[in-house]
């Protein structure tokens, strides 16, 4: 399908998931240990009861009808949400999902298969009917497994499986206390406690073997208010690959009173007139602008088939000189963080475009090894159910020449945009789209009346040659992004300084 | 596991949950086959199967409830996991309008076959499978030699849930889908490469197009999008294609819910019996069409369906309310969730409507955008062409529709006769006097 949503995780509800409290009795109890996070290679293992031996059996089978490729994926996910209504904590959702992906390529086709028993019988026929892509009489030699150390980007110092649900609650009774008692206006407050413990462990037939535990964390606040008999609703969030040690009071009271003021403010708001104008994105979650401006588009998946309006760009001028952007797995802490990728390659730094020339496609190993090129550790899934594919991580703007209040000032006429909501891009011909929940209009270089609900549409290409701009302010957004790709769900990032755009279509009333 | 196992399964969970200390308890099982089959450059690109189980189970314990799920059916794993379950409960904070629905919902299921499962599911072949695929490349490949790129694919799935409740509730269900498409993307004349799709979804096989159709149709909806420009900002008359008015039906589905109601973020509060779209606005949620995509006879609380007056005539007679909110609300519960939504078809085919259009916009899609569902306000961006004279002139893009949902609605002046076939939302070609476009 070509459509490419982009949606804020909680702007929609968020999703259910997760698990009860701690998971000593099962086979998590493979990782004891005071204050470590992860085991070694024989606790993951364990964990999946397997061993050397059982995963060049499995890869025998895969490969059997002469596949060039194979892979095994396990994953156990444990997920928790914990809600707040009508000042009660009043629900509580858990999930558990256990299971492991065999995958063969041949070239660049792909056989794929899954199962949820992860005994050496299913997984054997797992991967006799992923073999079936194939159809040659070759015989890879078998290589020797070697375990491929990683970085770890997302320190924390506790396990979600030992954060026993009475440490949860009260982070969320407080919330709703801070945020009720912030503004009388406010006449619902909904509060999330989302907490999800992954574990992972990749086995390639190149001989590579990798594990990951990869911990992931939400707070979020959805505020209702009322205002002579009109009502407006919005929310903040707060999340990233965290421990709990991130709600630190002073992040709580950040979180409860931007959720406060993004409800409130909303009622001074009204729609701007409709057209083409100069728009300034705030630093921070209009990153969303290059995730569907640019970094879909930069998917080498879509490249390799010659779908994308990038395809034939690498090497040539894109954007203004002092446009640098990144697609990076490497930042502290950060959602779309990842220490390797779902196909055990090492995360890194990738320039997307570097000082104004398009440098680099986002790869998965099929693309890579399509351009000739060493992965850049993009290959993503959601979960063992799916193949990799070339997916964004943290999707930022380096720093510029310019300051905010400089680009503020040289804006006679436009829109200032601050939070956002969803996006959406069609890959070949480019056009882009991201929703403004809120901003202001600026006159005569000054932030004016606040504006809401617009929609922003655009050309990826025409759009980045119309960056006129870049501040010396860049933001990651603290808050979570999640990434829809091919029915695929993957967290994200994304980052911004403060940025001008020459002109592009906003959504708006009388024109 | 097969139907019996299953239901055995369900049974056996809510033993255990009592045994844990749950006072109630609501089980979900589903067991799900399915194969995925994409096709490019005249070879499968990639070919996926997979036989997947989950389980689910709502707890009330003490008047509180919590929601657990799992996909390890281990009977060792999954008695330590209603365990858990079952003790995390007991952190909550009692909630006196959490419970299992009352027993007389369950009752008065219609005594009718919906048909939800083709018989012929267990007969198709790989083969079969790989040359649907095959022929729908095969005639999109034929169609232009501004042919960049093309995906073909087909799928089919096989899904059992069963539901089994401590307070009296048993139902099964079984059903099958078939589904198949490609998506196309061409050169235009300059660095773009428009790019559309034609997919279906169906329940029966025999009800796939030929193959061939899909291939011709969306290579002709991607070279009808050859030099896409935007027009100037105004007002314009919209007529959306039958297969994108979902997403504008789709707006008014979170006003209409039971939670966005009594949690003060609707629109639509307060208005039922009162007018809020055009005369020509009717919906029925219609559980009971044969073979429809959404079409049960119990809904996700086991509640018996039945046919309902959504909209009447621009007049709203009913919200979709589950258990839960009903009782916050003091309503009675409806249905959590709509099943097959159908338009009263108006009498003029797409071509019909469009050969009226002085000065108009014929939207074959939307992209990104957003509905505000607390005050009504949207924005959405389309793609489409530019109507003259009741003629199409131009393909157009980069353009946004603005608004509030209760102006837009009313705004709606004619409705087609050309359901869209392949959705459990069966929405006509919709024709809007005077939406705000902005473009240039």
């Amino acid at each position: 399908m070509t459509r490419r949503k982009f949606i804020e995780t909680g702007a929609k509800g968020i999703a259910l998931a997760s698990i009860p409290l701690v998971f000593r009795a099962n086979p998590l109890a493979a990782f004891t240990g005071p204050d470590e996070v992860t085991g070694g290679l024989s606790d993951y293992y364990g964990h999946f009861g397997v061993d050397e031996a059982i995963i060049r059996k499995v890869m025998g089978a895969a490969l059997e009808r002469g596949g060039d490729y194979c892979d095994i994926f396990f994953q156990h996910t444990i997920s928790n949400d914990i809600g707040l209504e009508d000042n009660i904590v009043n629900r509580a959702y858990s999930s558990i999902d256990y299971g492991v992906g065999i995958r063969v390529i041949e070239g660049d086709q792909t056989g794929y298969s899954f199962t949820e028993e992860i005994t050496p019988e299913a997984m054997i026929k797992a991967a006799k009917t992923a073999a079936n892509i194939a159809n040659e009489s070759k015989n890879i030699p078998p290589v020797s497994m070697k375990l491929r150390e990683s970085a770890d980007y997302y320190p924390i110092k506790t396990r979600w499986e030992d954060v026993i649900i009475d440490r949860k609650i009260p982070y969320l009774r407080k919330i709703n206390d801070l945020v009720l008692a912030k503004d009388s206006r406010i006449i619902k407050s909904r509060i999330w406690f989302s907490d999800e413990a992954s574990y992972i462990l990749v086995a390639t037939s190149d001989g590579v073997i990798a594990y990951d535990y990869q911990p992931m964390t939400m707070l979020y606040a959805t505020c209702n208010a009322e205002e002579n008999g009109n009502r407006e609703q919005s929310g903040y969030s707060l999340g990233g690959r965290y421990g709990i040690e991130h709600f630190t009071e002073e992040n709580i009271g950040r979180l409860a009173d931007m959720a406060v003021k993004r409800t409130v403010g909303l009622f001074k708001a009204i729609k701007p007139a409709a057209g083409e104008m100069e728009v300034v994105l705030a630093p921070g979650s209009s990153g969303i602008l290059l995730h569907e401006a640019i970094g879909h588009g930069m998917e080498a998946d879509f490249n390799r088939k010659e779908i994308s309006i990038f395809s034939d760009k690498i090497d040539k001028p894109v954007a203004e000189n002092f446009v640098t952007i990144i697609d990076n797995g490497t930042n502290l802490n950060t959602r779309g963080s990842i220490n390797i990728d779902d196909e055990g390659n090492p995360s890194q730094l990738t320039y997307l475009v570097k000082d104004g020339i398009l440098r680099s496609y986002l790869h998965d190993r099929i693309s890579s090894r399509h351009y000739g090129v060493k992965p850049t550790g993009n290959g993503r899934r959601q979960s063992f159910r799916y193949p990799p594919i070339p997916r964004m991580r943290n999707t930022y703007m380096a720093n510029g020449p310019h300051s905010r209040e400089e680009i503020i000032k040289s804006v006679k006429k436009g829109l200032y945009a601050e939070s956002f909501t969803n996006g959406e891009v069609r890959i070949g011909p480019g056009d882009f789209t991201f929703y403004v929940k809120s901003g202001y209009m600026i006159e005569n270089g000054e932030l004016t009346y606040p504006v809401k609900d617009i929609n922003i549409i655009g050309n990826g290409p025409d759009v980045l040659k119309k960056i006129v701009m870049v501040a010396d302010d860049l933001k990651l957004d603290e808050g979570g992004w999640t990434c829809g790709k091919n029915g695929q769900m993957v967290p994200v990032s994304q980052g911004l300084p403060t940025v001008k755009v020459s002109s592009i279509t906003v959504g708006g009333v009388n024109a | 596991m097969n139907n019996k196992e299953i239901l055995e399964l369900a049974h056996w969970v809510i033993a255990q949950a009592k045994k844990a200390g749950a006072d109630d308890t609501a089980v979900n099982l589903t067991k799900q086959r399915s194969i995925e089959i994409g096709f490019r450059d005249r070879k499968l690109e990639e070919l996926t199967e997979s036989t997947q189980n989950s389980l689910s189970l709502d707890i009330y314990s003490g008047g509180k409830y919590s929601s657990h799920s799992t996909n390890d059916l281990r009977r060792g794993e999954l008695e330590k996991f209603i365990n858990e379950a079952v003790s995390m409960t007991k952190y909550l904070n009692e909630d006196p309008f959490r419970t299992l629905p009352d027993p007389k919902y369950y009752t008065g299921q219609e005594n009718i076959d919906l048909k939800l499962m083709d018989a012929e599911y267990e007969k198709i072949e790989s083969n079969q499978r790989v040359d649907i695929a095959r022929e729908i490349e095969d005639t999109a490949l034929g169609q232009s030699d501004r042919i960049i790129s093309v995906n073909s694919g087909y799928s089919d799935g096989h899904f059992m849930t069963a539901k089994v409740h401590s307070n009296g509730f048993e139902g099964w269900r079984e059903e099958s889908s078939y589904s198949a498409g490609v998506s196309v993307t061409i050169h235009d004349d300059g660095d773009g490469r428009p790019q559309d799709y034609e997919w279906v979804v169906v329940r029966f096989l025999r009800d796939l197009p030929p193959p061939s159709k899909l291939g011709e149709k969306a290579v002709e909806r991607s070279l009808e999008k050859i030099g896409q420009t935007k027009m100037p900002s105004g007002v314009y008359d919209m007529v959306v294609e039958n297969r994108a008015a979902s997403r504008l039906l789709g707006n008014l589905g979170d006003p209409l819910r039971g939670r966005s109601l009594q949690q003060k973020s609707s629109f639509l509060e307060g208005k039922l019996g009162s007018k809020i779209a055009s005369e020509k606005f009717t919906v029925i949620d219609d559980p009971l069409i044969i073979g429809g995509l959404g079409s049960r006879l119990f809904d996700g609380e086991g509640m018996a369906t039945r046919r309902r007056l959504i909209i009447d005539h621009g007049i709203l007679k009913e919200y979709f309310i589950d258990t839960y909110y009903g009782k916050k609300l003091g309503m009675e519960p409806t249905i959590g969730s709509p099943t097959n939504v159908v338009f009263e078809y108006g009498d003029k085919s797409a071509e019909e409507i469009i050969k009226d259009i002085k000065k108009g916009i014929y939207v074959t899609s939307f992209i990104g955008g957003n509905s505000n569902s607390t005050t009504g306000d949207f924005s959405t961006g389309i793609i489409g062409m530019y109507i003259e004279d009741g003629k199409i002139i131009k393909p157009v893009n980069e353009m946004n529709i603005s608004g509030n949902q209760i102006d837009f609605w009313n705004q709606l002046v004619e409705v087609g006769n050309d359901p869209y076939i392949y959705s459990s939302m069966r929405r006509p070609t919709l024709h809007f006097r005077d939406v705000q476009f902005s473009g240039i």
